[in-house]
């Protein structure tokens, strides 16, 4: 299964301090939706301010991208730039 | 699809610029150039107090000034709900936002815009502002990031608790959040480690110093309608906020983009549009409003400055095993500096068994912080990169070797969680070791230093058009402002794919009513972003031109080849015609389906980090304490150059700017609160005399997510000089600067310290 990780406290603060996780979910949508279920207001941080790294790829907005069974999804805060 | 970098006959090229002919003679229309019949001037009433709370606006002696057209303040705009958002290039409140535009209730740096005035000139504006009396109750304030910190700091916000602590904050504060990221076990880290080095480093807020100042032009239509020319980084994100900040529908507003005198990041907020709006709503008159020099630096965003601890132990072979960081940014007046990019990047570059890093966002009475190149990273990269090197005297190793030994590399896991991929990092390291630069001995009396530095780079959405004109030349068209050569770099890709020449490709900037959606130029995303979809644009065209081909000469389109600009068969069974190039086919196009052209929106996913190394040689004059660049090397890993002129540009621009922000560039106020140098006098940006030539290294690591390799570019380059300057200052006079700006007199007093003199 799809291993999450969270390294800040931005995401950790909705999962009790859980750092790292497995999920059902096979796409990024799924993922959110999951993510919500388990820990209220994670899928919603995760969609509104947050990117994801799926097997080291960032994505800033990912709804379509496929998770492996294997695939390691970080979530990190939303990136910009100058 | 990917190209054949060998193959390429355009990308890789460095033809004439597209705008340099405008620019150079003075015809490129820049946001200040635009006037509009009957139009008026705006001008702006700034506080003259750090902290003050808001007693009354008596505007009625200005409105009665002849020649005076209209008034507004704070009252005649909405009051917005608070609503998180990444706005421009971070996050920020909405309400903050609006606020930021026109203060409410509060004044919160000095600065800050809380009426404006229209009239028919610019003298009778200055007179207006004059007579508007404002009434103040003047409020303690506080500056610095670790005074705005102390728990009897006057404070800001009411209503601002600070998040991501346990258990949750009950009492109003000026640090707006604390994040951490974590890897491993950090005291087992250092626990382990037979070395030990700390160091404790300070920046100053610098400004992104663009040329030209914020300007912009609205012409509020009788039936609603807005037109805003404006200068940007982008006129979408122009449009979105002004709708938001007035409660306009986004299809009333079309906002025209300008040629814009550098951004580099401060542009991707908005200052001015909905001000001169909601003036030329009550005149029913276009209004321009544009900022002095003075305005830019006391009203729009610098960088944030900081606070940084760092700690790093290591075995004595240098192996690193701990790292830890703990950084204080200031955010200005409202919550949301780079924080969590500050705390990403500084230990990117290395892989690491055990890191922590806490981070605080806190606001002060300074403008509110914009974006300025890889915002964060240049903060946290000082400081770490300093650390390295002290680290590397302490081990008695070469600081290379040092960073080669810890070098993130393909499937290196980060601190803050994702594993690189496809990443440069050690091919740059090697790159310097071979260098010229690197392998000559430092001369007598200078100093030499090493720094690296890195940044994430950013894809996101982008909307591009090509066209094949009636007489076969080409237009293409995106949504993206040209800040750093973006009309060259996506004409390049698109004649690259329609195989002709650059110059049968002109580039336009299309406004917000002609092309869709695009995300700001920043985050080094527009030559691969906006890049790739040109390039898919372009590959659609080919199709179609085969299409038409196949069409006029009545075989199936699999039996059409695309080369050299021109339809040819696909071999001796497809036919013997004669080739059919774009012109001939935009004249038959009418006959063969009609115009011929495609546009392609996406949002762009797989940006290839990019890391730079940067190698300085400085001397140092102790009697003034002014330190000279004698030598600078800047090597980074770009992916593909698709115009090289361009990247090295960017690079050199990054790494100058970089070199201000080490040296001199601060901003210094009085005990008011009030900044003394708003101008370009007192706040010393290098100018080409001040420099050497910057040599730039183009390290080409294909990004494989890109058609054409590229990464983005813009950003690394500004983030290892501070150290790079700082470490060669340590190898020349044996002192570490810890704290920005190493400007002459610190650097003079720092070599009297060391001398026992006082």
């Amino acid at each position: 299964m799809p291993k999450v990780v969270i390294s800040g406290n931005v995401g950790q603060r909705f999962t009790g301090g859980l750092a790292e996780f497995e999920v059902a979910a096979t796409t990024f949508r799924r993922l959110v939706l999951e993510l919500e279920q388990r820990f209220p207001g994670l899928g919603q941080q995760v969609e509104e301010g947050m990117a994801v790294a799926i097997d080291g790829e960032i994505y800033q907005d990912a709804y379509a991208a496929v998770l492996r069974p294997d695939s390691e999804i970080v979530l990190i805060p939303k990136i910009g730039g100058g | 699809m990917n190209y054949i970098v060998s193959d390429l006959k355009v990308v890789g090229t460095r033809p004439v610029r597209p705008d340099g002919v405008d620019k150079v003679t003075g015809r490129a229309v820049f946001a200040a150039d635009t006037r509009g019949a009957g139009m008026l001037w705006g001008k702006i009433l700034r506080s003259p107090h750090a902290h003050a709370r808001i007693v009354s606006i008596d505007t009625s002696k200005a409105a009665a000034l002849p020649g005076v057209k209209a008034v507004v303040t704070g009252a005649d705009f909405p009051d917005i709900p608070s609503e998180e958002a990444f706005v421009g290039e971070g996050p920020m409140n909405f309400r903050d936002l609006s606020r930021n535009v026109m203060a409410r209730g509060k004044v919160l740096y000095e600065g800050h815009a809380l009426a404006a005035v229209a009239a028919s000139t610019q003298a009778i504006c200055d007179q207006a502002l004059d007579l508007i009396d404002v009434q103040y109750e003047v409020l303690p304030f506080v500056i610095e990031v670790e005074a705005a910190m102390a728990p009897d700091a006057p404070v800001l916000h009411d209503d601002l608790f600070t998040s991501g602590v346990e258990p949750k904050a009950t009492k109003a504060s000026n640090i707006a959040k604390v994040v951490t990221f974590k890897k491993g076990d950090i005291e087992a880290g250092f626990k382990d480690a037979e070395v030990i080095v700390e160091g404790r480093y300070t920046t100053e807020p610098v400004h992104q110093a663009y040329i030209e100042p914020h300007a912009c032009l609205a012409t509020y239509a009788p039936d609603g309608q807005i037109t805003i020319h404006a200068s940007s980084q982008g006129h979408f994100m122009i449009r979105a906020y002004t709708a938001k900040l007035l409660g306009i529908d986004m299809a009333n507003i079309r906002v025209n983009p300008a040629e814009i005198g550098g951004g580099f990041g401060g542009k991707t907020l908005i200052y001015l549009e909905p001000v001169a709006v909601a003036l030329s709503k009550k005149t029913g008159r276009p209004v321009k409003i544009q900022m002095t020099r003075e305005e830019v630096f006391r009203g729009s965003g610098p960088t944030s400055g900081a606070t940084v601890e760092v700690k790093i132990g290591a075995k004595k072979d240098g192996t690193i095993v701990a790292a830890q960081q703990v950084l204080k940014f200031q955010a200005g007046a409202f919550p949301g500096s780079p924080i969590n990019p500050g705390c990403m990047c500084g230990f990117a570059m290395y892989d690491l068994p055990n890191v922590d890093v806490v981070g605080y966002d806190v606001v002060s009475n300074r403008p509110k912080v914009a974006a300025y190149r890889a915002p964060g990273a240049p903060i946290t990269s000082f400081a770490v990169e300093s650390l390295m090197d002290d680290l590397a005297r302490k081990l008695e190793m070469d600081p290379l070797v040092l960073r080669q030994k810890n070098a993130a590399k393909n499937g290196t896991k980060t601190h803050y969680g994702p594993t690189h991929v496809n990443i440069g990092f050690e091919q740059v390291l090697a790159a310097v070791e071979s260098h010229p630069h690197w392998k000559t001995p430092v001369k007598p009396g200078q100093g030499r230093g090493l720094a690296t530095g890195f940044w994430f780079n950013i894809g996101g959405e982008s909307t591009a058009q090509v066209h094949v004109n009636e007489d076969g030349s080409i237009t293409a068209a995106t949504g993206s402002p040209d800040i750093g050569g973006s009309r060259a770099s996506i004409g390049m890709m698109v004649a690259e794919v329609l195989g002709v020449p650059a110059e049968r490709v002109r580039t336009v900037v299309a406004d917000t009513a002609s092309i869709g959606f695009t995300h700001v130029t920043g985050g080094s995303r527009v030559t691969f972003a906006t890049g790739m979809a040109a390039t898919q644009a372009a590959e659609k065209v080919v199709d179609e031109l085969k299409k038409r081909a196949a069409m006029i000469w009545e075989i199936p389109v699999e039996a059409v080849d695309w080369h050299e600009g021109m339809a040819f068969p696909a071999g001796s069974n497809a036919g013997a015609f004669e080739p059919l190039d774009l012109a001939a086919l935009a004249l038959k196009a009418a006959r063969t389906g009609g115009p011929i052209n495609a546009e392609v929106a996406l949002n762009a996913q797989g940006a290839g980090a990019g890391f730079g190394a940067h190698i300085c040689d400085v001397s140092v004059d102790r009697e003034t304490g002014q330190v000279t660049i004698e030598r600078y090397t800047a090597v980074q890993d770009v992916g593909k150059a698709i115009h090289p002129s361009y990247v090295e540009g960017q690079i050199q621009g990054g790494a100058a700017q970089g070199i201000g922000w080490a040296l001199n560039e601060e901003y210094i106020y009085n005990s008011k609160g009030q900044l003394e140098n708003p101008g370009f006098l007192d706040y010393r940006c290098p100018v080409a005399s001040d420099l050497p030539l910057i040599e730039a290294v183009l390290v080409e690591v294909p990004n494989p997510r890109h058609p054409f390799g590229a990464r983005g570019v813009g950003e690394v380059p500004i983030v290892p000089p501070m150290a790079a300057v700082a470490n060669a200052i340590r190898d020349a006079i044996g002192i570490r600067m810890p704290s920005l700006p190493m400007s002459p007199p610190k650097v003079r007093k720092a070599l009297d310290l060391a001398n026992g003199d006082d």
